[in-house]
């Protein structure tokens, strides 16, 4: 541990806002590049079952 | 006579969109699982035990994400120009598929590296931004990326945008030794690489251990990442052919 207490983590030293605001930004992309593919999944999948359903519907 | 095969079996696997989608679905769970262990151990170690930087103090603990999204903003470029490369010569679709999935991908990587290293440059430069060649490098190739998204979204065709997207991500790798060399060849406020190949790094083992299990790390989460959307993207090219209905029928 590099750190003495909890309030020193989130101080860094002073330069908290910096390093939390890079890690807080980071975290927010890498979840992007997980949800964003994720609901396109969602919804490609609901898209393309209705479709196949009303193929059949039209035979 | 058989036609002589000039490549490995798995290369012309790989242009069956359905073995891809067999197989990226066999890998994805373990990927996940390293990529989620790296990555929290990663940061864990980074931001808690890593020691101290003795004359950046704690705003060095950026490093463990800027350095892991330069090099795969970079990486994921040489992925997609590859790709964009085996797409415009043997007509493979599935490269196309990974050119155009990879995009997005690389360029949320190089806007967190241009962001973090901004944020960085704050406290150590006194300036967020300085036209310096290696940032104006690593911008041109956050506009490359870019680019290739804007020419996959505007040309309806998919055939076309594919070429017209891998012939802009060949063109775009001189742009890659410019980011890597920008260091040396320029007068630059950019410390000098953190990992080479050749040489051992400038830091104590206790600093850079955890930056190779980030970088290591981002690599497994672009893995996963880059299948997710490939997997998608093969559902949506191949939804007219018989496995993908099967698949639609099952679940």
């Amino acid at each position: 541990m590099s750190f003495n207490s909890f309030s020193e983590f989130l101080s860094m030293g002073g330069h908290g806002l910096y390093v939390w605001l890079s890690y807080g930004l980071g975290a927010a992309i890498l979840v992007a590049n997980l949800v964003l593919p994720k609901l396109a999944c969602n919804r490609l999948w609901i898209e393309q079952k209705r479709r196949l359903r009303r193929e059949e519907e039209v035979r | 006579m058989a036609e002589k095969k000039w490549m490995p079996r798995w290369f012309y696997q790989l242009a069956s969109p359905r073995w891809c989608y067999q197989i990226t679905g066999r890998l994805l769970p373990w990927f996940s699982v390293a990529a989620l262990l790296l990555l929290i151990g990663g940061t864990v170690w980074a931001l808690a035990f890593a020691p101290a930087d003795y004359q950046q103090g704690n705003s060095f603990r950026i490093i463990y994400l800027h350095v892991p999204s330069a090099i795969l903003a970079q990486s994921a470029y040489m992925l997609m120009a590859v790709a964009g490369a085996i797409g415009l010569i043997w007509k493979m679709k599935v490269a196309d598929m990974v050119l155009k999935s990879a995009a997005p991908i690389g360029a949320s990587m190089a806007v967190l590296a241009l962001a973090t290293g901004a944020i960085w440059g704050k406290p150590t430069w006194g300036s967020w931004w300085v036209w310096d060649a290696r940032l104006t490098s690593m911008l041109i190739l956050l506009f490359l990326y870019l680019g290739v998204m804007a020419l996959n979204s505007a040309i309806e065709n998919e055939s076309t945008a594919a070429q017209a997207s891998a012939v802009l991500a060949l063109v775009g790798v001189v742009n890659i030794p410019i980011i890597k060399y920008s260091v040396e060849w320029w007068n630059t406020l950019h410390q000098p690489a953190t990992f080479k190949l050749t040489e051992k790094p400038a830091m104590p083992v206790e600093m850079w251990l955890p930056l190779l299990v980030m970088v290591i790390g981002f690599y497994c989460f672009f893995a996963v990442s880059l299948m997710q959307r490939l997997r998608n993207e093969i559902i949506w090219r191949e939804r007219r052919a018989g496995w993908v209905r099967e698949l639609l029928n099952k679940q």
